[in-house]
């Protein structure tokens, strides 16, 4: 075990090595940069030239890689170009916005997931099936900027159900502990502001959900039907076991083992789909950063940093879907 | 009522599920409301589109960094609300000498910061000096308002050149000071009510350790004053920045010395998203929004306040001679007949656009009205291509995208609008479209790539030299390396006028002959940028220079 994990972390080393240098010269490679946007409309060729010259971006981009790499080895992440702000601290705001947006979605999805891709298995060719089919289908071939918009649209300007976008409602004098608002409001015992927090998550983690759920609702029922025609569980209703223990340990603990690896890898996908679904919601997480650093400001050091953060987020979150398959099926044995 | 029963469903089940095992764990920072009472109390939401840089005035110089700044800080004289014209604010009165080189200000008496110093003119010195040998490259290098009207720095940093324009301040008495400067210039007096020299406490520049910028990797890093303890001397005071929440918050300065705000508390909301902003106005979590898209402002007529700015900028094609072709005055001249401009403005433009007949708008001083006007007719333009022989004329048009300026909502439909007239007259048009923050600047200022292209200005002060001085004050990659030394001098002389009848006299005869003998780009228009505000917000007077005070704002 001890093995996979220092493996598995020497990998993750070598990919983001690899990673931050394709960041670093793709960036680069992008018309503009942030010299533009620090002068805005009052860029003159000369004040750009100047400020070209100071931050360095004049030199060969071997030479910035070297002094990118110098800094960031000595824990020096350097500074967002648009605020000034520290990297890590522009991180550690975004960071918990966007996890806590990405669990409630795969609260969502893995709660309604599992369930329905079980029931649509169960009652394979019946009404249950055909609608999580088509249900399912729907999930997926759906653009998710239009979902957010949609659920928008209905469910803040027509029903007045959830507010527009946001955390938090405006004005809400929330303590600020961890960064995740649900939390802090539960430890602070700020009841209203966690309410308020749950209640500003459910519109984006239901939109960022959709995928996913659509995926573990396919996945589940593909798995749950091999599992039904296994000789194990013939056997064991043969036995005259009931079906409710037939139905958990032996149908749906098996089934199991493809929706966690589905699971981790829809990680990914979430991250990905944060960047739109903060972007709908105004959420304020690493989504928003990427959106704001790419389109505005070209803010090259937060840009670099959030899509490194979000590749150990992907290695990690599979290393530990990996490890977790010796929990769920003590027949794996990792090497 | 149904959000609220939802969120009371949901605080009594997820909340109290989780709550259990972990709650009173850390302690809450909640204290007593500690609200002082406005007049009419109340919080104030208005949605901002991006974060500001930093709350330091001299360090900032775009639209979202002042919006707040303008409400903490005040300057020496201000823009009367809703005009462009000046009048005192924490200078009464001022004047200069017969050079215009020494400028001597009354200062407003029983004025106080809000950290309880006084304002006086030893605080105005300490400002103008602060800035004048403000050292390090890094932050020279970010004080651009600063760079470009006084020029230089008593010790210019890092590549830096220029001669400075700031001489000294002397403080004769508490309640004069008198800033002279090295030669006239005539961007002042109006300059010095640019947001960025406002005047900030120098008990707290100092304490908060304002001068320190620091570079670090590709960016820069400013202080504790700048973003923590702005100190002016405004009708809102600083109240912080939640950055987790994008909200700012400003609170009533019941200590005003003009007229104190009327709401508790000004809340400015960050939201980047257009449909976002105005989806919060609907939904009644903010009470203000800018700069709606000309198409949106109708539909939103119908349950706002959409209030047209009186315009202060400029839409216009520019010409690029080094393309020789564009050198001969008779094409430049068939270009701006070729152009619709009536229809442009009826059919592209937000409501109330008018169309330019100079590049500047009519409320600055030295605007003619007998400047020679090009009246759209497609003979006239066939006529001159012909007798230049440029009947076959092909052009490259860069326009941006991925950008909206308030002079420039839609710049694809209006390329479009342009390309089809100029087509119209026989001009065959390549349509280069570059992304704003992607090369269009970089094409179009540096490389001067173009032929023709889409641009603009908003004005920063009531000065002919802000906008005319500004375009065509020198070469520029931008119009071409075309023989235009006259126009340099005019304009150079003009600005350098220190008699305002002069001065008037003068730039009139600029705008003239910009019009008829140099034409380096043709006015389209002047496009009113729009403020939305819902019914119940009373009071708010917009500005042409976007210079909105919110201490008038009243919620009925």
């Amino acid at each position: 075990m001890l093995r996979v994990i220092v493996r598995r972390l020497l990998q993750l080393a070598v990919t983001l090595f690899a990673l931050s240098i394709l960041v670093f010269v793709w960036l680069r490679s992008l018309p503009g940069g942030p010299v533009d946007a620090m002068l805005g409309d009052r860029a003159t060729p000369e004040r750009r030239a100047l400020l070209v010259k100071a931050l360095g971006y004049d030199q060969p981009i071997l030479v910035q890689y070297w002094r990118f790499l110098q800094r960031t080895l000595v824990g020096d992440f350097g500074a967002s170009t648009r605020s000034g702000d520290s990297v890590l601290s522009v991180l550690g705001r975004a960071f918990p916005a966007t996890i806590e947006l990405t669990v409630a979605a795969m609260i969502i999805a893995v709660g309604l997931g599992v369930p329905l891709g079980y029931l649509a298995a169960r009652y394979r060719g019946r009404m249950p099936d055909n609608l999580s089919v088509v249900g399912t289908l729907v999930g997926i071939s759906i653009p998710i900027f239009f979902l957010g918009y949609l659920l928008k649209d209905v469910f803040t300007q027509h029903l007045h159900w959830f507010p527009p976008s946001g955390r938090i409602s405006i004005g809400m004098d929330n303590t600020h502990v961890t960064g995740f608002f649900v939390l802090d409001g539960i430890l602070t015992r700020e009841w209203d502001a966690s309410a308020d927090a749950i209640w500003h998550l459910i519109l984006p983690a239901a939109t960022l959900a959709t995928i996913p759920l659509a995926v573990i609702v396919r996945i589940t029922r593909a798995s749950v039907l091999d599992v039904l025609n296994e000789d194990y569980v013939r056997t064991a209703e043969a036995k005259g076991l009931r079906a409710k223990v037939v139905r958990q340990r032996h149908v749906l603990r098996n089934a199991l083992l493809p929706v966690v690896t589905t699971i981790g890898l829809q990680t990914g996908a979430l991250l990905a789909g944060a960047v739109l679904t903060e972007k709908v919601f105004n959420w304020g997480g690493l989504g928003t950063e990427i959106t704001n650093s790419i389109s505005g400001s070209r803010d090259y050091p937060v840009l670099q940093a959030v899509l490194m953060l979000a590749a150990i987020v992907f290695i990690v979150v599979n290393l530990l879907v990996d490890l977790s398959y010796a929990v769920i099926d003590p027949r794996v044995r990792v090497r | 009522m149904q959000a609220r029963r939802l969120k009371t469903a949901i605080a009594a089940t997820a909340v109290a599920a989780l709550a259990v095992g972990i709650a009173g764990c850390a302690e809450s920072d909640r204290g007593s409301s500690g609200d002082s009472g406005g007049k009419t109390g109340g919080t104030f939401v208005f949605a901002g589109s991006g974060d500001p840089k930093n709350f330091d005035p001299i360090f900032n110089d775009d639209g979202e960094s002042f919006r707040p700044a303008r409400q903490i800080f005040d300057t020496l004289i201000q823009n009367k609300p809703g005009t462009a014209d000046l009048v005192g604010a924490l200078a009464e009165s001022w004047e200069h000498d017969a050079t215009g080189k020494v400028w001597t200000f009354k200062l407003r008496q029983g004025v106080k910061f809000h950290d309880g110093t006084p304002f006086n003119a030893a605080a105005v010195c300490f400002n103008f000096d602060r800035w004048f040998t403000m050292k390090g490259a890094a932050a020279q290098s970010q004080m651009l308002y600063y760079g470009d009207v006084f020029e230089g720095f008593a010790k210019n940093e890092g590549d830096a050149t220029g001669e400075p324009v700031y001489k000294s301040c002397a403080a004769p008495d508490d309640n004069t000071a008198v800033i002279s400067m090295n030669r006239y210039k005539g961007a002042f007096p109006g300059a010095f009510a640019l947001t960025s020299f406002s005047i900030s406490s120098p008990d707290a520049l100092k304490k908060y350790d304002a001068d320190s910028v620091t570079q670090s990797g590709d960016s820069f890093t400013y202080n504790d004053y700048g973003n923590l303890h702005p100190t002016g001397t405004g009708p809102f005071t600083f109240g912080g920045w939640d950055k987790s929440k994008g909200e700012i918050t400003l609170n009533r300065n019941p200590d005003y010395w003009g007229e104190k705000a009327k709401v508790d508390k000004m809340i400015i909301k960050i939201i980047g998203e257009e449909t976002t902003r105005k989806q919060e106005l609907r939904a009644g979590t903010v009470q203000g929004i800018d700069f709606p898209a000309p198409a949106d402002a109708a539909a939103l007529a119908n349950d706002f306040n959409v209030i047209a700015r009186p315009a202060f900028n400029i839409l216009y094609l520019g010409i690029n001679q080094k393309n020789p072709k564009l050198r001969d005055l008779r094409v430049r001249q068939a270009i701006a007949y070729a152009l619709n401009r009536q229809q442009l403005v009826q059919t592209k433009g937000p409501a109330g656009t008018k169309v330019a007949d100079e590049l500047m708008p009519g409320t600055v001083l030295g605007y003619a009205p007998d400047v020679q006007k090009y009246e759209y007719s497609v003979d006239k333009a066939k006529q001159l291509l012909k007798e230049a022989g440029a009947e076959n004329l092909t052009l490259n048009f860069y326009y941006p995208t991925e950008v909206t300026r308030p002079y420039m909502p839609n710049p694809q439909e209006i390329f479009t609008a342009l390309a089809n007239d100029l087509q119209a007259v026989g001009i065959k048009v390549n349509g280069v479209p570059r992304p704003w923050n992607g090369g269009y600047k970089d094409d179009v200022q540096k490389l001067g790539k173009h032929d023709l292209h889409l641009l603009g200005w908003t004005g920063d002060y009531n000065d002919p030299g802000n906008f005319v001085g500004t375009f065509f004050g020198r070469e520029k990659a931008e119009f071409g390396d075309g023989a235009m030394t006259d126009m340099f001098a005019a304009i150079a002389g003009a600005d350098g006028t220190v008699d305002e009848a002069g001065k008037k006299t003068a730039w009139e005869q600029v705008n003239r002959d910009v019009a008829s003998k140099w034409l380096p780009a043709i006015p389209i228009w002047h496009a009113p940028p729009s403020i939305v505000v819902t019914k119940n917000v009373k009071g708010l007077i917009a500005s042409p220079l976007t210079d909105e005070r919110f201490n008038t704002v009243s919620l009925s």
